[in-house]
């Protein structure tokens, strides 16, 4: 490795506090929107944390995905859903917490207590490949792993095609009876909602 | 000062182990249904983290970690596109997102 191990461990405490703090921001911030971005704070520093561990590779496709994509298409969502509303108020809240919280609580203990007593074999982590990771990978993809590669590719195109089918609205584009073109205005009609009372 | 050589594979597993335990945290007690989408993105970030550690630290000359996490990053795109159709979809026959009133499968 290339950064000494003083600057390192600075890096490493500084993502590691970001990455912490902001998906506890995440999960209980009252405002969705600032959840959102800090949700893009957490991503940028698991991309700096990814570097740190020389994989400048898997870092550069995390920002492009997650920050880039993921991230955005969330606030895009956000965006469509966004309305006020008076959240009724559930009568058994607090054992609810209660439960969740402890069962949290044990699970991170236990993950911390594996993570700490276990005696890991590592390997010398000095020799580290570094910037030849990327050309690994691409070996990777198109020897052992083709099939996984291109069945990744069906699956991104059955997503894209389920997402378009879930989120269009249902408009005919020809009438059914005379088989012409319907009027397009009717694609920005507002629609009913089916199973709501309406207020 | 301790003297190392390089930061304790330890140290990531412990900072993923806490992601994920938020990330359920989240996804158990979020009411909007936009925060339980982003939970289970920050668990697949824990899992990713813990992936890319092991391949650096174990199997730092095949990283067949990095290619799992490349596949896991992917799959994680795919679910997010389907689950906010999903979403939208919803709160179009529903107007709302409050996880509670989403219940018409319940016993």
């Amino acid at each position: 490795m290339s950064i000494a191990i003083t600057t390192q461990i600075i890096c490493f405490s500084v993502l590691s506090i970001v990455i912490l703090i902001g998906a506890l921001g995440v999960v209980l911030l009252e405002s969705i929107v600032y959840s959102a971005f800090l949700l893009g704070g957490v991503f940028m520093s698991v991309a700096g944390l990814y570097l740190l561990l020389n994989a400048s590779f898997v870092a550069a496709a995390q920002v492009l995905v997650y920050v880039g994509a993921v991230n955005v298409l969330i606030i895009f969502a956000i965006m469509l859903v966004n309305k006020k509303e008076d959240l009724k108020p559930i009568s058994d809240i607090k054992s609810r917490r209660i439960i969740s919280t402890s069962i949290c609580v044990t699970l991170l203990s236990l993950l911390i207590r594996v993570d700490l007593t276990n005696v890991w074999s590592l390997s010398s982590p000095q020799n580290s490949i570094g910037e030849e990771s990327t050309i690994r990978i691409g070996e990777h993809l198109f020897s052992d792993y083709l099939l996984p590669f291109e069945v990744a590719s069906v699956l991104l195109l059955m997503a894209m095609i389920g997402a378009i089918v879930l989120a269009r609205r249902d408009v005919m584009s020809r009438d059914i009876s005379t088989g012409l073109p319907v009027d397009q205005e009717l694609i920005e009609k507002s629609s009913e909602p089916l199973l709501s009372n309406k207020n | 000062m301790m003297n190392l050589e390089s930061i304790p594979l330890q140290a990531f597993l412990i900072v993923s182990s806490a992601l994920f335990c938020i990330g359920i945290w989240g996804l158990l007690n979020s009411r909007n249904a936009v925060r339980v989408l982003m939970s289970i993105e920050l668990m697949l970030n824990a899992v990713n983290i813990n992936l890319m550690a092991f391949s650096s630290y174990v199997d730092n000359n095949l990283i067949q970690g990095q290619v799992f996490t490349i596949f896991v990053i992917t799959v994680a795109a795919a679910e997010a596109a389907v689950g906010l159709a999903i979403l939208l979809s919803l709160y179009r026959n529903r107007v709302t997102v409050d996880m509670e009133s989403f219940n018409l499968l319940k016993w």
